[in-house]
């Protein structure tokens, strides 16, 4: 069942009593909040994502409070609990949904180390993965969200998840946050893409998610085995260059890009050191959307 | 009412698993659902992952306990990495100097090969060193990169003047931290056990350079630094600890005498008598009867007895994530006020905990605005 199909008084009971337990890739969160305007936010982003039948285990128990301090009265307040911990402070009640989205990739970046995390994107065509590894501002979401919209795979705009047995990539749909101006670069870009309210004057400025397309849930629980290593660069102006890099320039850069490459001690070395080998690897400069998803492309379809 | 009670389950779970690993196979999924919380919260996820595997029976668990057991081996093995890492950089700077190196708890139990290694996490490398090298040893680290981490001229005194350890130090490239102890109880504790008495019966490891405390004076120590010292906020897994000890221990012919006459001339039969019921009550570790006797002199008089058995259990017993027990937070709490009370004068605790709290204060308005900005 998908949470769509829950009827929403059911919806709306469990999400402000037990919780919800919902499928997103291989992980089950369990997700409980009574503020009323989070729950059609999570209904409308999560509406396609499996509902997960209890008794279950969940990786994660998330729980959306407004916290008991006298501020609730001028200025309300929405508080991120982890397993019955808090370890942000509270957010304007109003940022709720940005709130557990940033808070859940909290948890997973400090908690799922059995796998390889990178700070990725990750995108899937004709059966291999295109990993997109970047820090903040390089422009890895609007690439992924561009990409996604050209009929590649969602695996995930944050998590470049590797599994350690086999070093093939485990799909994380989730909807993908565009920050400022890459909201209307999206929009202009694409404009099929689903894409939700935005969220002002939030700590990464104005925010907005983007619906995760039904043709990648639908294959959320299929792996993949990794392609190509494009680390984008984007920069207003530059012109498009797709430039080669040597498999040590790639193993530096993707170890320091890794959530817990040191943490995973030799098994990250193999890791790394196997993706290295087994993909294609480059720097993509770009200004120009099309030019740069072009020029995937055709890497993709050589 | 019916999360609270399955709450009591979680705990009874918790002990059952800790117990009879082998019992694991037989819980059903809400039981995994809160037994995972539990464990993670009391930080014995790994132990129970290690004592899974020891059954062989692994592979007979939900697929998802599999990976938390995975990854919580994960987070294992690099803390203890990292231990034996900054015990080397320690050694390294030490080249040449016939420093004794003894090592404490979770580092000792590591590098010693021990029972209470499996599965263990830790913060920090304990060491104790003689009084006398105290200064040179921590120059000595200074010099060679190491910092302070207590940096508040009143911690840095506080430490100094009243504590049975430096202030910790850290070496800037590397997250943990390094505990310099010159004895095993507070300067100013009602407690006065002779450090020189463990260093002279500390024992070499493989690698000559560092020792481990003897095994009587290694529980004696856990123990104090549990009942005497701490604020069990990993109460329970220093309680599983000392289980470990009392099991692997306990084998060797006269270790039950020799560890009750030690007591009692270190001064630290009360500290042992906790350990030995408590252990029993919780984690029902095998002592003998004679040990149990020999011990109960140990004991504080009845009334105080009775607050201990009902503070230790509130600390003892994990509660549910969804539910804290505000029981348990008193409990924390008079501990707290019991340990510092134990270690110094009236007059001092008042003063140091006044200090303490204004601090805390200053801290969380300093460091609420980098937290926020920390996290992605």
């Amino acid at each position: 069942m998908i949470l769509a199909e829950l009827p929403d008084d059911d919806f709306s009971q469990r999400l402000a009593g037990t919780g919800i337990m919902v499928q997103t890739g291989p992980f089950i969160v369990r997700v409980r909040s009574g503020i009323e305007d989070f729950a059609p936010l999570l209904k409308r982003f999560y509406a396609h994502f499996p509902v997960v039948a209890e008794p279950a285990i969940a990786d994660f128990h998330i729980s959306l409070k407004r916290p008991r301090s006298f501020r609730r009265w001028w200025h309300p307040q929405a508080l991120f609990m982890l397993d019955g911990q808090s370890p942000f402070l509270p957010y304007p009640l109003s940022h709720t949904f940005p709130l557990f989205e940033w808070g859940l990739n909290w948890g997973i970046a400090m908690q799922a180390h059995q796998y390889l995390m990178l700070h990725s994107a990750a995108v899937e065509r004709a059966g291999k993965v295109l990993l997109l590894p970047a820090w903040p501002g390089c422009g890895k979401s609007t690439l992924c969200a561009a990409l996604v919209s050209r009929g590649w795979r969602l695996f995930s705009d944050e998590f470049g998840l590797v599994r350690l047995d086999d070093g093939q990539l485990v799909p994380l749909p989730r909807p993908t946050p565009l920050k400022n101006k890459s909201i209307d670069v999206i929009r202009d870009f694409a404009p099929a893409a689903e894409i939700g309210p935005a969220f002002h004057g939030t700590r990464k400025g104005t925010v907005a998610h983007v619906r995760t397309p039904d043709a990648s849930m639908a294959q959320a629980h299929i792996p993949a085995p990794p392609g190509w290593l494009v680390f984008p660069r984007y920069r207003a102006g530059a012109p498009l260059r797709l430039k080669p890099i040597d498999m040590p320039q790639a193993f530096l850069k993707l170890a320091n890009n890794s959530f817990n490459y040191q943490l995973l001690g030799l098994q990250g070395f193999q890791a790394v050191t196997r993706l290295v080998r087994h993909c294609d690897r480059y720097i993509l400069s770009y200004s120009d959307l099309d030019e740069a998803i072009d020029t995937l492309n055709r890497l993709a379809d050589a | 009412m019916a999360d609270r009670q399955s709450g009591n389950h979680g705990t009874e779970i918790l002990f059952t698993a800790l117990r009879e690993p082998g019992r694991m196979t037989g819980f059903g999924l809400d039981e995994w659902d809160l037994l995972l919380r539990i464990a993670r919260r009391t930080r014995l996820l790994g132990r129970l992952a290690v004592i899974m595997d020891e059954t062989g029976e692994v592979g007979q668990l939900p697929a998802i306990v599999r990976n938390h057991f995975t990854a919580a081996r994960v987070f294992v093995s690099q803390h203890q990495r990292t231990a034996r890492w900054e015990i080397n950089r320690i050694l390294a700077v030490l080249e040449g100097s016939d420093l004794p190196l003894v090592l404490l708890k979770g580092s000792a139990y590591i590098l010693a090969g021990l029972p209470p290694s499996r599965g263990r996490l830790l913060s920090d490398v304990d060491l104790l060193v003689p009084r006398e090298l105290l200064d040179s040893f921590e120059k000595t680290l200074l010099t060679h990169g190491w910092e302070s981490v207590k940096l508040e001229e009143y911690d840095q005194c506080y430490y100094r003047t009243w504590m049975h350890e430096l202030p910790p130090l850290r070496h800037p490239e590397r997250l943990i931290e390094v505990d310099i102890h010159h004895t095993i109880s507070p300067l100013t504790s009602r407690l006065s056990p002779d450090p020189e008495k463990l260093l002279a019966d500390s024992i070499p490891l493989a690698d000559s350079r560092l020792r481990v405390l003897q095994p009587v004076d290694m529980v004696l120590h856990s123990a104090v630094h549990l009942f005497h010292d701490g604020e069990f906020i990993n109460g329970l897994r220093d309680l599983v600890d000392l289980a470990d000890l009392f099991q692997h221990f306990g084998k060797h012919a006269g270790f039950w005498e020799e560890l009750v006459n030690r007591a009692r001339s270190q001064g630290l039969l009360r500290p042992l008598f906790y350990t030995m019921r408590y252990t029993n009550r919780f984690l029902a570790a095998d002592i003998p009867d004679a040990a149990m006797v020999a011990t109960a002199d140990g004991a504080p008089p009845g009334p105080v007895l009775y607050l201990m058995d009902n503070l230790i259990g509130a600390v003892m017993i994990p509660e549910h994530p969804d539910f804290p027990r505000r029981r348990r937070a008193v409990a924390q709490w008079l501990l707290y006020v019991r340990s510092h009370w134990l270690r110094m004068p009236p007059w001092m605790l008042l003063q140091h905990l006044a200090r303490k709290q204004i601090m805390h204060w200053k801290h969380r308005k300093a460091t609420a605005g980098t937290l926020l900005q920390g996290n992605r």
